[in-house]
C-alpha cells in the first residue's frame, strides 16, 4: 500500500495551526454564537429569550386544544373512502307512498335520496317528502331504546314481557298502514300462525278505499288500478290531485309531463280538465279548471257519464241536472280520445268511483289508461274494518293491539276513541320509531329501525318488486319490526335471512332465470334495486252496472247546496303528517299557497270579500270552524280558485307528539273527517259552519304577491293552437332602438363579454313540464345545506331557499289597471316558474361587490366566495331575479335556531350535511351555485378516467329530483348535450349563445344580463287564453 | 381686491369692535360649563348610550336585528348613510365654494357648519361599516390594502368602493380645512388663557404667531384647500348617487341622480346648519354675528336647491313615462300610489312644497318659521332616501319577490346612536372650540361698513 503523504486541511487556519482554530476544532459550526458568554454563564438577554420562549410555549400548551372527533380508521372498511360517495339502491315507503331510490352515503352516512332511474315506477323522480326523509334518520327525538310502561327498557325484557302477555291476551290485532312488503306480510303471517287469533287491520291516513271498494263491486276484486297518465290524451279529474298527493303522484307526474312536452316535431300535448273545490296542484296545471262544490262532485261524474253515454248510445242514468262549465266540452274531448281518455276522481265514495269506472268502461279506457289487470298496492286500507276495530277496541273486546308503524290516535278520524280504547286492551304494543301520539299511550314500544337502516322488500305494483337495504348501522338501540314479529313468534332467524329465504322461494324461480345462483340474483337485484315485469294491460270486464250506485249518488249529492262545505286535503310538503318533525318539510313553501309552518282554512276570494277578510302580506284573521259539533280555530287564507261556498283544510298538522319542530304547528283536521258511511269521507257537505273571529294572525308565506302583473318579460305563455301556427307564439321579444334600427337587447352591451373555451354550463326550464311540485326545492336544500330559519324568520321574509318556484295567478283586470292586476282572478290560470340564480354572463351582482366576493368562472358560472364576502348585500339588491340569500343570523350552532334548523345544530342532525358544501357563516351572502360541487366532482372523475366530461355525468340536484324532467342541465359548449339540443344552440365559445329554439327565452331579456338559464314558454292546451 | 359698496348692510351688527368679537366668542370657551350645557350634553350622551345597545345587538347577533329581508337588502342603514352624508355637504360648500365666490357673509357660520360636516360624515361613515354582515373583516377588506390573500384586490368596478374613496377623501379634506381655520382662533384663546388651558390650546394652535407671513400662508392654504374641496362638494354625493344610478333596479337606474343628489345634499345641509345655528346663536347670544341677513341668505339657498330637487322628482316621472320601460314606469307609479305612498308624499310635502314658503320675505326672515322649516326639510330629505331605496327595492322586477319592509327597534336604535354621536360631538365642539371664526369675522368688520369701531 502506497503511503499517502497528502494532507487535507479545512483552511489556512488549520494549516497554520492557529490557536483560535485549535480551540474550536471539535465543533462543527465554530462560528455560531454560543449561549454562554465569555464567563461561561448565560447573559441577561439570553436568559430573557429562553424565558420568553418557555413562557410562550407553556402558555400555548396550557390552552385547551380542541378535541378533534375525527378518528382515523385503523382498518379501513373496504367501500368507504373519505370524500368519495357511495350509492345504494333502496326503497322508500311510508303510509303507502312508495319510490325506488338511490341513497348517497358519505363516510358511511346517508346524506341524499334520489330516484332510481331503473325503476319503472318513479324513474329518477322523487317528491319533496322523499327528498326530505333522510333528515328524519337523524332526528334525535327518535326512540333510542325500547320502552316498557313509559320507561326505558331493553330488548330482553321487552321480548319476555311481550311473549308472556300475548300468550294470554286472547284476540290479537295488528294495526298497520298499507304494507307493501311481501316478506313482511309473510313474517306477520308467521307471527299470526304462531300466536293463533291474530288479525291484521290495515288503514291509510289518506284512504283510497273508495276506489278499491268500487272495483270490488264493478269488477269483483278490491283493487286500485294502474292509472296510465303517460298514455292519456284527455284527462278528466274530479278532485284527484294526481300531481300532488293522490296515490302515487311522482309516478303520475312523470307520465303526465311526458305528454305535456311540446316541440315543433311533436306539437301535441294532452288536454287536462279538472273539476274540484280546492285549488290543487293538478288543478293548477289543468288546461280547463272548473271550481265546483264538493256536493256537486258526484253529480258531475254522473253528468259526464250521461254526456258520454249519449254519444256512445248507452243508457243514461237518472241524476239531478247540474250546471258545470266545461263538462260538455270534456265529454266531447273524451269521446274523441276514446281509450286514450282517462277519468279519475279523488272521492273516497265507492258510489262515485263506480261512476268513474262506468265512464272509463264506456270510453274503453279500461285496459288502456286504466289498468285493472296490473293493480297497484299503494293503498290497501279497509276503512270499514278499521271502523269496526275501533268500536271493538273501545268496547274492550281487543286483547292485544299491536300498532305496526302507524299512528291512528293522530291520523284516524276516530283517533280520540282509539286513545281511549288502548287503555282497555290487555296488551298494547307499538313498533313506532318515535314516541308519537299512539306510541306514547301503549304499554310497550319496540321501536323499528328507520327505513334507511332496514332490510326490506316491496311489491308496489303487480309484477314489480324492489329491495331496501340499510345504508347505515342502526344509530339507536332499535330493532327492525319484522325481527320483533319473528322473535315474538318464536322464530330465531334474522329478518335479513328470512327475506333472502323468502326471495329464494318466491322470486328467484320467477325472475332469476339469468342468474347462475341465488347470490348472483340477489346481488343483481340489490344493485339495481328493482326487478320485475309488467304484463300488458288487459281490460277487466265489469260484472255490475252502475244504476244502483248512481241512485245513491243522486241521493247523497246536491246540485245546489246552500250551506258551507269543507274539503279536507293533503299538502305536498306535509303529507299525512308522519314527517311533521322534519323542519325541511315544515318550511317547504306550499306550491299553491306558498305558506310554510301552518295549515289554514282556504276560502274563496268572494267569501273573503263578503266576510270582510282581506289578506295583506302575511296578516290575516282567524276563523272558527265548526264541523258536526267539533270546533277548531284556524287562520284564514284567501285562495283564488277555491270554489265559492267551500273551504279547504289540510291534514298533517296539529301534532302533539311529533317532536319539537312539529308539535303545535297548525290544527289537526283528521278529527273532522266523517266515517259514518263506512269510508273516510274527506268532502264534508253538511254541518259545516265558518265564522270569522276578531283575532288576527300571521301566516308565513314566501310569496305574498300573487299575480305577475301582466309582465310579459317574466311569464311568456301561449296556447297549443297558437303554438302550432307559430312556434314563437307568446314570446315577448323586446327590441331597442340603435343607429336607425331596432335590435335585440343582447346586441347592445357595455360588456366585453366572456369567452368559455372549455365548458359553459346552462339550464333549460320548461314551464310546461314544471308541475310546481317543489321536489327540486327540497332536493336543493338537502344537497346544498340550505338553512331552515323557522316561522318567524319566514314572516320576516328571510327564508334561505336557493331555488324557489314562483307561482303566479292570472288576473282579470285590464293591463292598464295596476291596482286591479294585483288581485287574482276568481278562478285563475296558474303558472309555475322555478327561479334560481340565473348565472348571468353580464351579472349585475358581480360588478357591485366591493371586495370581488362574487365573480365569474371560466365556465359561465356566477361564483360566490363566502370567505371573501363582507355582507354589504349590494349584490342582492342589484339582482333583478332576487335569488340571493343573506345569512341574517348565525343559523348553525345557535340555540335560537336549534329546533328549526336541526340539520345544522345538534350533533346528530349535522350528520345529514353534505360535506362538499360549506355551511355558511353569518353575515355572508349565498345563492344557487349550480351545484358547483357536483360539477367539480364530475370533472375530476372524467379527468381521472382521462376522458372528456360526457353529457349526463353531471346533474344538478334540482334537475335530478324533478319527476317531470322540467329542468335540463348541461354543457352549452357541447353540441351533443341534451340542453344544447333542446335549445338548438349555435356552437360558439361566446358567453351569449344564439338559441334557435323559438320557445326559449330569458326572463327580463331587455336588461341584457344574459342569463345561462332559459325558460320555455308555458303552453296550455286550450282554445284561447282565458281563466 | 374686492370692493364692497358702502350701502350694503353690515355683515356684523351691533357695532362690534375687534375686542368684542374675541370676547363674545372666547367667553363661551373660557367660562365654566353651565347647567344648560350639561343637560344638553348628558341628553345627547344618553341617546348615544341608548343607541349603542342597538349597535351592540346588531354586531353581536347579526343584521337580522334589523327589519331587512331577502327583497329589501338596504333600508334605514343606507337611508341614514346618505342622509348624513348629505347633511355633511353644507360645511364644505359654505367654507370652500363661498370662499371662492368671496361671499363674506359665510365667515360667521363656516366654523360651525364645517364642524357639523365633520360630525355628520363621521355619523354617515358608521353605516357602511355597521350595515356589513361581517364588519370586523369588511372594515379593512374594503380598502385596497396589500394582503397575503394572493393577488386579491378590491373590485374597482364597485360603486361601494368608490364611496370608500369619496367619503374618506371628503372627510380628510374637510377635517384639514376646518382645523386650519381653527389655528388662529386657538392661538387667540391661548393668548388669553393661563395654566393648563394655555398648554392645551397652545399645542392645538401649532405655535401660531400671527405674523404677516403666517397670515399670508394661512390665506394661501385656505384658498388651495377651497380649490380642492370645491370639486369634492360635487363629487361626494355624485359618487354616493352612483350606488343607485349604476344598478339595474328600476327607480335606481337613473342618470339624473348625480345633480339631483348634490342639490338635495346642499338642501339638507343648509337646513341642518340652520337648525343648529338658530339654537347656537340664541344660546350663545350671537345674534350680532349670525344675523337675520345670514338666515335669509341661507333660506334663499334652500328655496333654490329645494326647487331643483322638486324639478328632479318631476323629471324622474317624466323620463319613466317617456322611456317606455314598463318596470321603470311601475316603479314610479308605485312610489306615488303603492304601499309606501305616505313616504313619497311626506317627501313631496317636506321637500318641494314647504320650502316654497320661503318666497315670502316674512317667512324667510322669521326665526321660528325658519327653524321649523329647517327640520321639516331634513325630515323630507330622510324620506327622499327612504323612498328611493326602499320603494324601489320592495317591488322590482319579479312580482313573486315583492315584499314590505318594517323597521325594528334596532333600526331605530342605530339611527338614534348616530344622533347621539352627532350631538355629543357638537356640544363638545360648542363648549371647547370657538363656534365662530373670530379671525375671519374680524376681517369683515371693516369691509362691510365705512368705519370700524376700534
Amino acid at each position: 500500500m502506497k503511503e499517502n503523504k497528502k494532507t487535507y486541511w479545512k483552511g489556512l487556519e488549520q494549516l497554520s495551526n492557529d490557536a483560535e482554530f485549535v480551540k474550536h476544532a471539535d465543533k462543527e459550526f465554530a462560528e455560531l454564537p454560543t449561549v454562554l458568554n465569555e464567563e461561561g454563564s448565560a447573559s441577561r438577554r439570553d436568559f430573557l429569550k429562553v424565558m420568553g420562549f418557555s413562557l410562550a410555549a407553556a402558555t400555548l400548551a396550557a390552552c385547551e386544544a380542541p378535541v378533534r372527533k375525527a378518528i382515523p380508521y385503523v382498518n379501513k372498511p373496504v367501500d368507504i373512502n373519505p370524500s368519495i360517495p357511495n350509492y345504494y339502491a333502496s326503497s322508500y315507503s311510508a303510509g303507502g307512498d312508495y319510490a325506488s331510490i338511490v341513497v348517497k352515503t358519505r363516510e358511511g352516512r346517508p346524506i341524499k335520496i334520489d330516484g332510481n332511474e331503473l325503476s319503472p315506477i318513479n324513474g329518477g323522480g322523487t317528491s319533496a317528502i322523499m327528498q326530505a326523509a333522510v333528515l328524519s334518520l337523524y332526528d334525535k327525538e327518535r326512540l333510542a331504546s325500547p320502552m316498557v310502561g313509559g320507561a326505558k327498557s331493553d330488548w330482553k325484557t321487552v321480548d319476555e314481557q311481550v311473549k308472556s302477555k300475548l300468550a294470554s291476551a286472547g284476540s290479537i290485532k295488528i294495526v298497520t298502514n298499507t304494507i307493501l312488503s311481501p316478506s313482511t306480510e309473510r313474517a306477520i303471517q308467521d307471527f299470526a300462525t304462531a300466536l293463533g287469533t291474530v288479525e291484521v287491520i290495515t288503514y291509510d291516513p289518506r284512504s283510497n278505499y273508495g276506489i278499491a271498494k268500487a272495483a270490488e263491486a264493478t269488477y269483483g276484486q278490491a283493487m286500485i288500478p294502474d292509472y296510465r297518465f303517460d298514455k292519456a290524451k284527455v284527462i278528466v279529474s274530479f278532485g284527484a290531485d294526481f300531481l300532488g298527493t293522490w296515490i302515487s303522484p311522482t309516478e303520475y307526474s312523470e307520465g303526465y309531463t311526458a305528454n305535456r312536452k311540446v316541440t315543433k316535431e311533436k306539437p301535441e300535448m294532452s288536454r287536462h280538465y279538472q273539476f274540484e273545490s280546492n285549488l290543487s296542484l293538478a288543478g293548477a296545471n289543468a288546461d280547463y279548471r272548473t271550481p265546483i262544490k264538493a256536493s256537486q262532485s258526484g253529480l258531475a261524474v254522473l253528468a259526464l257519464y250521461n254526456a258520454i253515454a249519449k254519444k256512445a248510445g248507452a243508457p243514461t242514468l237518472s241524476a239531478p241536472a247540474v250546471e258545470i262549465a266545461h263538462l260538455e266540452q270534456a265529454a266531447n274531448d273524451l269521446w274523441a280520445a276514446k281509450e286514450l281518455g282517462l277519468v279519475v276522481s279523488g272521492s273516497n265514495d265507492p258510489n262515485v268511483q263506480m261512476g268513474i269506472n262506468a265512464i272509463n268502461d264506456l270510453l274503453g279506457a279500461n285496459g288502456s289508461t286504466v289498468d285493472f289487470s296490473n293493480p297497484v298496492y299503494y293503498r290497501k286500507g279497509d276503512d270499514a274494518r278499521m271502523n269496526q276495530f275501533i268500536t271493538e277496541l273501545k268496547g274492550g273486546q281487543v286483547g292485544a293491539a299491536i300498532f305496526y308503524n302507524c299512528n291512528p290516535v293522530y291520523d284516524h278520524p276516530r283517533g280520540a276513541e282509539i286513545a281511549e280504547g288502548i287503555a282497555k286492551a290487555k296488551v298494547s304494543i307499538a313498533t313506532n320509531g318515535t314516541l308519537d301520539e299512539t306510541a306514547s299511550l301503549v304499554q310497550i314500544v319496540a321501536p323499528d329501525h328507520h327505513f334507511l337502516e332496514s332490510w326490506n322488500d316491496f311489491n308496489p305494483k303487480k309484477g314489480q318488486y324492489s329491495l331496501a337495504q340499510p345504508t347505515i348501522s342502526p344509530l339507536f338501540d332499535t330493532r327492525q319490526a319484522q325481527d320483533s314479529f319473528l322473535t315474538w313468534a318464536g322464530n330465531t332467524t334474522s329478518y335479513y335471512d328470512y327475506l333472502q329465504a323468502n326471495w329464494t322461494e318466491a322470486f328467484f324461480p320467477a325472475y332469476g332465470a339469468e342468474a347462475a345462483s341465488f347470490q348472483e340474483f340477489w346481488d343483481g337485484a340489490l344493485y339495481k334495486g328493482v326487478i320485475g315485469t309488467t304484463a300488458p294491460a288487459v281490460g277487466v270486464p265489469a260484472i255490475a252496472d252502475t244504476s244502483a250506485s248512481a241512485a245513491e249518488v243522486a241521493k247523497s249529492y246536491k246540485a245546489d247546496n246552500a250551506g258551507s262545505e269543507l274539503v279536507i286535503y293533503t299538502k305536498i310538503g306535509m303529507g299525512d303528517g308522519t314527517f311533521a318533525n322534519n323542519p325541511w318539510l315544515q318550511e317547504m313553501s306550499d306550491p299553491i299557497t306558498k305558506a310554510t309552518w301552518d295549515n289554514y282554512l282556504t276560502v274563496s276570494q268572494k267569501w273573503a270579500n263578503d266576510n270582510g277578510v282581506t289578506m295583506v302580506e302575511e296578516h290575516t284573521k282567524k276563523a272558527q270552524l265548526t264541523v258536526n259539533g267539533k270546533t277548531l280555530v284556524v287562520p284564514i287564507l284567501v285562495q283564488p280558485g277555491q270554489a265559492n261556498g267551500t273551504f279547504g283544510l289540510a291534514i298533517g298538522y296539529g301534532r302533539t307528539h311529533a317532536g319539537r319542530a312539529g308539535n303545535g304547528v297548525g290544527v289537526n283536521a283528521y278529527n273532522l273527517l266523517d266515517v259514518s258511511k263506512g269510508f273516510v269521507q274527506t268532502d264534508l257537505i253538511a254541518g259545516v259552519e265558518v265564522a270569522v273571529t276578531g283575532d288576527s294572525y300571521k301566516i308565513a308565506r314566501t310569496q305574498t304577491h300573487q299575480t305577475f302583473m301582466g309582465r310579459e318579460n317574466v311569464i311568456q305563455e301561449t296556447t297549443l293552437g297558437e303554438y302550432k301556427k307559430d312556434a314563437s307564439a307568446g314570446r315577448y321579444k323586446p327590441e331597442i332602438y340603435k343607429d336607425g334600427e331596432f335590435v335585440k337587447p343582447s346586441k347592445i352591451s357595455l360588456w366585453g363579454g366572456h369567452k368559455y373555451s372549455q365548458h359553459h354550463w346552462g339550464l333549460a326550464v320548461d314551464m310546461s313540464s314544471c308541475t310546481g311540485c317543489g321536489a327540486c326545492t327540497i332536493a336543493c336544500q338537502v344537497e346544498n345545506n340550505v338553512a331552515v330559519v323557522g316561522k318567524q324568520e319566514v314572516l320576516n321574509r328571510r327564508e334561505m331557499a336557493w331555488i324557489r318556484i314562483d307561482r303566479y295567478y292570472s288576473s282579470d283586470a285590464p293591463a292598464d289597471d295596476l291596482a286591479g292586476m294585483e288581485i287574482a282572478a276568481e278562478n285563475p290560470e296558474v303558472t309555475f316558474q322555478p327561479m334560481m340564480c340565473q348565472q348571468c354572463n353580464n351579472a349585475p351582482c358581480e360588478t357591485v361587490c366591493p371586495v370581488a366576493a362574487t365573480t365569474h368562472s371560466s365556465e359561465g358560472l356566477n361564483q360566490m366566495t363566502y370567505n371573501r364576502c363582507i355582507g354589504t348585500r349590494y349584490c342582492a339588491n342589484n339582482c333583478p331575479y332576487k335569488v340571493r340569500r343573506f345569512n341574517w343570523f348565525k343559523y348553525h350552532d345557535n340555540k335560537d335556531f336549534a329546533v328549526a334548523n336541526m340539520a345544522q345544530n345538534d350533533d346528530l342532525g349535522k350528520m345529514v350535511l353534505n360535506p362538499d358544501v360549506t355551511v355558511r357563516a353569518r353575515g355572508v351572502m349565498e345563492k344557487c351555485s349550480m351545484c358547483v360541487q357536483r360539477i367539480q366532482a364530475g370533472k375530476l372523475e372524467a379527468k381521472r378516467e382521462m376522458r372528456k366530461v360526457k353529457d349526463g355525468d353531471i346533474n344538478v340536484a334540482c334537475a335530478q329530483a324533478c319527476p317531470g324532467g322540467g329542468l335540463v342541465f348541461g354543457d352549452l359548449n357541447d353540441p351533443e348535450s341534451r340542453v344544447s339540443k333542446l335549445l338548438k344552440i349555435e356552437e360558439s365559445d361566446a358567453a351569449a349563445k344564439e338559441v334557435g329554439e323559438e320557445r326559449a327565452y330569458h326572463v327580463l331579456e331587455e336588461i341584457n344580463v344574459s342569463p345561462n338559464v332559459w325558460y320555455f314558454t308555458k303552453i296550455r292546451n286550450k282554445e284561447k287564453n282565458e281563466a | 381686491m374686492q370692493v364692497t359698496s358702502s350701502v350694503r348692510d353690515p355683515l356684523v351688527t351691533g357695532g362690534k369692535t375687534y375686542h368684542d368679537v374675541t370676547h363674545d366668542v372666547s367667553r363661551h370657551v373660557e367660562a365654566k360649563p353651565n347647567i344648560r350645557w350639561f343637560l344638553a350634553f348628558l341628553t345627547s350622551a344618553g341617546v348615544l348610550a341608548l343607541g349603542s345597545i342597538a349597535v351592540v345587538a346588531t354586531v353581536w347577533e347579526g343584521i337580522g336585528m334589523w327589519g331587512l329581508n331577502k327583497t329589501v337588502g338596504w333600508a334605514w342603514d343606507i337611508t341614514n348613510f346618505v342622509w348624513w352624508v348629505g347633511i355633511g355637504h353644507a360645511g364644505t360648500l359654505i367654507s370652500a365654494v363661498l370662499l371662492l365666490f368671496r361671499q363674506k357673509w359665510r365667515t360667521s357660520i363656516n366654523r360651525a357648519a364645517e364642524a357639523m360636516t365633520i360630525f355628520a360624515v363621521i355619523c354617515a361613515a358608521m353605516f357602511p361599516v355597521l350595515h356589513m354582515g361581517r364588519p370586523w373583516l369588511g372594515a379593512y377588506w374594503a380598502l385596497p390594502l396589500p394582503n397575503t390573500f394572493g393577488s386579491l384586490w378590491v373590485n374597482f368596478n364597485s360603486p361601494l368602493l368608490w364611496d370608500v374613496f369619496a367619503i374618506s377623501t371628503y372627510f380628510s379634506v374637510s377635517l384639514v380645512f376646518w382645523y386650519i381655520g381653527l389655528i388662529p382662533d386657538f392661538a387667540t384663546i391661548r393668548d388669553r388663557a393661563t395654566g393648563l388651558r394655555k398648554v392645551i390650546y397652545g399645542a392645538l394652535s401649532f405655535g401660531w404667531d400671527g405674523a404677516a407671513k403666517s397670515w399670508m400662508r394661512y390665506e394661501s392654504v385656505s384658498l388651495i384647500l377651497a380649490g380642492l374641496a370645491t370639486p369634492l362638494v360635487l363629487s361626494v354625493h355624485t359618487i354616493v348617487s352612483f350606488d343607485f344610478a349604476t344598478s339595474v333596479i328600476p327607480g335606481w337606474h337613473t342618470t339624473i341622480f348625480p345633480p339631483y343628489f348634490v342639490a338635495g345634499a346642499i338642501f339638507s345641509g343648509f337646513a341642518m346648519v340652520l337648525t343648529l345655528m338658530i339654537v347656537t346663536r340664541k344660546v350663545y347670544k350671537l345674534e350680532d354675528y349670525i344675523t337675520i341677513g345670514h338666515i335669509e341668505l341661507m333660506n334663499i339657498v334652500i328655496i333654490i336647491t329645494g326647487s331643483i330637487v322638486g324639478i328632479a322628482y318631476i323629471t324622474e316621472f317624466f323620463i319613466a313615462w317617456y322611456s317606455g320601460v314598463e318596470a321603470e314606469q311601475y316603479a314610479f307609479i308605485n312610489r306615488a300610489t303603492g304601499p309606501y305612498w305616505w313616504a313619497y308624499w311626506s317627501m313631496m310635502t317636506c321637500n318641494v312644497i314647504s320650502p316654497q314658503l320661503f318666497w315670502f320675505k316674512k317667512i324667510r326672515t322669521s326665526i321660528v318659521a325658519t327653524f321649523a322649516l329647517s327640520i321639516v326639510v331634513n325630515i323630507g330629505m330622510w324620506f327622499e332616501r327612504f323612498v328611493i331605496i326602499v320603494t324601489s327595492l320592495h317591488r322590482d322586477y319579479l312580482p313573486s319577490s315583492w315584499a314590505m319592509f318594517y323597521p325594528t327597534w334596532a333600526d331605530v336604535g342605530v339611527y338614534l346612536f348616530t344622533f347621539g354621536l352627532f350631538f355629543t360631538l357638537f356640544f363638545l365642539f360648542a363648549k371647547f372650540f370657538p363656534v365662530i371664526n373670530m379671525a375671519e369675522v374680524k376681517s369683515v368688520l371693516k369691509s362691510s361698513s365705512e368705519k370700524v369701531n376700534k
